[in-house]
């Protein structure tokens, strides 16, 4: 029962699935192709569920398997291969292998034709290495390992169609505002490595808790620097501008990475590290106000955008300020519901998305949209259970996991009420922009008449299902008895402040706010298409700002991109070209010259003279070799402290 | 009768090489040279080595010495020119030269357990030296074979009458 | 009975003896002796030493530089017969060309 668990396989069977895809995956026939990139997956879920079996039967956790060969010695720094397993990778890893396997039998379908078949199976493979990585870790290097590793398969995905140069440019968008993220993460690193002298998680916490009146000062801006990481990585404030340019990426892409997993690597950190977090009050409510401002800002941009995939990419920042609001109130535990939940519905909303513009011959304009209810039955209705999943509608499992953040949020005080309220503004946002995409999609009208759309095959079709299963039945578990599993890596969640019946108003309020958005985008686009046009001409300025995304890009392209380029441009003009290369090459020539100059008289070519020379320095090894100079100069009066004496 | 052997030779060994360094004629130096050679033979049979005092008679004191005076005739060398010297030559070559034979007479003079040769000092046998020879180190001895040959060729291609003027001419 | 640093002082002194050869001749034959002089006086130090620690090796060593000795006889002198037909003379300060 308590045998070896195998957990390194977990990671290197997707790895193996990578080298075998991106190594000899042009040469081989696309069948082998698919079943070593579904095998790959398959297997590590496999050992992912065999490891959930052990845990529910007896098995002690945390359970750490630590690679005999250390990885990094030096001097007091040891830091292992270890990968450790408790109940919050244990999720997590269900997660992410499970999400990612009903992922990968999509892409099956839905790449089918692409002429990059192997490539992407094993870019995707290759993600899933670094993610299972990012999450066994246990400790914060092989975590960044993981967190630099899912960046750089992202990048690759993003960056897929490379020939597009809008993909291209996505791509090194995400890379670049990813590495400021990891900036921070490594700054928070090099602190706590000076701090704690340790990068292992549960020595952090020992340590932690061996001082309970350690708090504040050097905590907070380690923890600040964990944040900044964070954001970058999971799309928060103000980092958040790769991740709508991310869409670019093939659909499936968009749904494992930029929704259901790696974007939720910065709330997985934030519960890792959630001792260090507990300890700064501040930290937490940084976190909690980023979470809350991100969620209801995105919010706003995602009512008026037209790209479906870009709306799901707002929805997805702002379901990620939920779950930051979640970390900033210390309800780890909900936040990490909500990833689950999410993971779920979100995945679900991509694959369908993928399934509709699959189906459409690639149109994800929404206003070309329109009446695919009939045309693609399967996807309308998975599409639907995750709809009413995302606004919260009970018994879906977004209304459970949203509605323990708000809940959590609401018990903190004044001040929490303030950001319980900016999450129910933002639940009637997203149920007003879901229901819009949801109107737009599949009622009405077909908008785009020369297109006859076709319903997916049955290789995506059937994650769609399973996915929309878990969707409306994922949240069931109840938030009480998820928390109290998570507890001993999250810490418990303290609900006790409140009461049933407070609980009971704030779920129906929520509920009630749902419906309100999804009465309001019944209104707009099912009674009155023409409404949402009158409105925008009614406030141009309110519509303008919201559907130029509050002009971030352009702002952060005039206050950071430019003044960056304009400073590079100068140095590697000026500086690198004329003063370092031109005047080290001056430098170095003269130095040349000159030496040359002196040294050519050397060179007399006198075969006798060359032999003085050498005798020379014959005589000079020997005189250095031979005598004992120490012992003579001690008889002289000269004493050398020779190390080691 | 060691003591005396060992004197006449060094000393002979001696004078060859100072008698070297004066005659002026190279063919003078040559013979000087051999007479330094073949004192050495008597001086390595003294030390017990018998097969390398046969060889040092017939490698050094008969081919390469021959192999010099035939090209001293040969050349028609004759007596050196009187060439401005090298400054550095004197300068640095002598001391360096001083010191050098300095240090190393210091270092050999106070080096204890160095041992003594007598006459009745055991002969290292040919056979033991060819076992060696062709058991351990039969591969070098092989290479050396390889080597002299490529010398052969070398020689012959260097000395060979106008191969430089041919290559220069086109 | 003789003491075998003497043996060693003869091979150092004739291989100074050697060196000054090199410095002082201008014959390039004789400073090609020179060297000559040189490797005896090594080979006698070996040669004294295989007696020292009765070892066979040694005297193969000296057998060794023998074979190189000749070889770099055959090809030295090779060498000072093509340089006296390109330039008529075998005084070293006169063969100065490798310089600048």
């Amino acid at each position: 029962m308590n045998g070896y668990l195998h957990l390194w396989l977990i990671p290197l069977l997707p790895f193996a699935g990578f080298l075998i895809n991106g190594i000899l995956g042009r040469r081989l026939p696309k069948a082998l192709v698919s079943t070593v990139a579904l095998l790959a997956p398959l297997a590590s879920f496999a050992v992912v569920l065999n490891a959930a079996r052990a845990a529910t039967s007896g098995l002690a956790l945390p359970y750490a398997e630590i690679c005999p060969v250390g990885w990094i010695n030096a001097g007091m720094l040891h830091i292992d291969f270890s990968f450790v397993l408790d109940q919050l990778s244990l999720v997590m890893l269900l997660v992410v292998t499970g999400v990612g396997f009903l992922i990968h039998i999509y892409s099956v379908g839905y790449m089918h034709d692409d002429e990059g078949y192997a490539r992407y199976f094993s870019y995707l493979n290759l993600f899933l290495f670094f993610m299972t990585v990012l999450v066994l870790a246990g400790n914060a290097l092989l975590m960044f390992v993981g967190w630099e590793g899912v960046g750089l398969a992202s990048y690759l995905l993003i960056g897929f169609w490379y020939q597009k140069t809008v993909a291209a440019e996505a791509g090194k968008k995400a890379f670049i505002v990813n590495r400021i993220g990891d900036f921070g993460f490594l700054i928070g690193m090099f602190l706590l490595l000076a701090n704690f002298g340790t990068l292992t998680f549960s020595e952090i916490a020992d340590k932690l808790a061996a001082n309970p009146a350690w708090s504040g000062g050097v905590l907070t801006s380690i923890a600040l620097c964990l944040l900044l990481g964070a954001t970058g990585k999971s799309a928060q404030l103000p980092l958040y501008i790769w991740l709508p340019d991310a869409m670019e990426g093939p659909t499936p892409v968009s749904a494992l990475i930029h929704a259901a997993t790696m974007v939720t690597a910065g709330v997985y950190m934030i519960a890792r590290t959630h001792a260090l977090y507990d300890r700064s009050p501040f930290a937490l409510s940084v976190v909690a106000i980023i979470g809350a401002a991100t969620a209801i800002f995105a919010a706003t941009i995602g009512l008026v955008q037209n790209d479906i995939k870009r709306v799901l990419a707002y929805s997805t920042i702002s379901q990620l300020g939920y779950m930051f609001l979640g970390c900033g109130v210390a309800a780890y535990s909900a936040a990490i519901f909500h990833l689950m939940t999410h993971a779920f519905f979100k995945a679900l909303l991509f694959l369908a998305a993928g399934s509709v513009i699959h189906g459409m011959g690639g149109v994800q304009d929404l206003r070309k949209l329109g009446g695919l209810r009939k045309h693609l039955p399967v996807t309308f209705w998975t599409m639907t259970a995750a709809v009413f999943a995302i606004a919260g509608f009970f018994p879906f499992a977004g209304f459970f996991s949203k509605d323990a953040i708000l809940y959590a949020a609401f018990l903190q005080g004044n001040s929490g009420k303030v950001l319980w309220f900016v999450g129910l503004v933002t639940a009637l946002l997203t149920s007003f922009y879901m229901f819009r995409l949801w109107y737009l999609t599949f009622m009405g009208k077909s908008r785009s008449p020369e297109v006859h759309p076709h319903e997916s095959p049955w290789s995506m079709l059937g994650p769609l299902v399973i996915l929309a299963l878990f969707s409306i039945g994922g949240g069931w578990i109840g938030i009480e008895r998820f928390a109290a599993y998570l507890a001993p890596s999250t810490g418990p969640l303290s609900l006790e402040t409140g009461s049933a019946h407070l609980e009971l108003v704030l779920s129906i309020l929520a509920v009630a706010v749902a419906l309100l958005g999804w009465f309001i985008a019944d209104r707009f686009y099912r009674q009155r298409p023409e409404a949402p046009a009158r409105l925008a001409a009614a406030v141009p300025a309110g519509y303008s700002v919201l559907a130029h995304k509050y002009w971030v890009d352009e702002f952060y392209g005039a206050v950071i991109v430019k003044p960056l380029m304009a400073v590079s441009k100068f140095v590697l003009e000026w500086v690198v070209e004329v003063a370092i290369l031109g005047g080290l090459a001056w430098l170095l020539g003269g130095i040349a010259t000159f030496t040359g100059a002196i040294l050519q008289r050397w060179q007399s070519g006198n075969l006798r003279s060359y032999a003085a020379w050498l005798a020379a320095g014959a005589a000079a090894l020997l005189l250095f070799a031979l005598v004992p100079w120490t012992t003579v100069l001690a008889n002289v009066g000269i004493h050398f402290n020779v190390a080691g004496h | 009768m060691h003591l005396i052997l060992f004197i006449v030779f060094a000393g002979l060994c001696l004078a060859g090489a100072i008698n070297l360094l004066l005659q002026t004629h190279p063919i003078n130096s040559a013979l000087s040279l051999v007479v330094v050679m073949s004192s050495l033979a008597v001086l390595y049979l003294l030390l017990g080595a018998e097969f390398l005092a046969a060889a040092q008679i017939i490698v050094y004191a008969g081919a390469i010495m021959v192999l010099f005076t035939f090209v001293v005739m040969l050349l028609n060398a004759g007596r050196e020119e009187h060439t401005m010297g090298s400054g550095v030559a004197r300068i640095l070559g002598f001391p360096a030269v001083a010191v050098i034979l300095g240090v190393i007479a210091t270092v050999i003079l106070k080096a204890q357990g160095l041992g003594s040769a007598a006459l009745s000092d055991p002969i290292t046998s040919t056979e033991d030296l060819s076992r060696v020879l062709f058991r351990e180190l039969l591969l070098p001895f092989e290479v050396t074979s390889v080597l002299i040959l490529i010398a052969i060729l070398g020689a012959v291609a260097l000395a060979r009458p106008g191969g430089d003027e041919r290559r220069v001419g086109k | 009975m003789i003491p075998l640093s003497w043996y060693l002082l003869l091979s150092a002194t004739l291989f100074s003896l050697g060196v000054v050869g090199f410095l002082i001749k201008r014959n390039l034959i004789t400073v090609f002796m020179s060297i000559e002089l040189m490797l005896n006086g090594v080979n006698l130090s070996f040669v004294t030493f295989a007696h020292q620690w009765h070892l066979v090796k040694g005297q193969i060593f000296v057998f060794f530089v023998m074979v190189v000795a000749a070889a770099e006889a055959a090809v030295g002198l090779a060498i000072i017969i093509a340089v006296f037909r390109a330039r008529s003379t075998l005084a070293v300060d006169r063969i100065d060309l490798m310089k600048l």
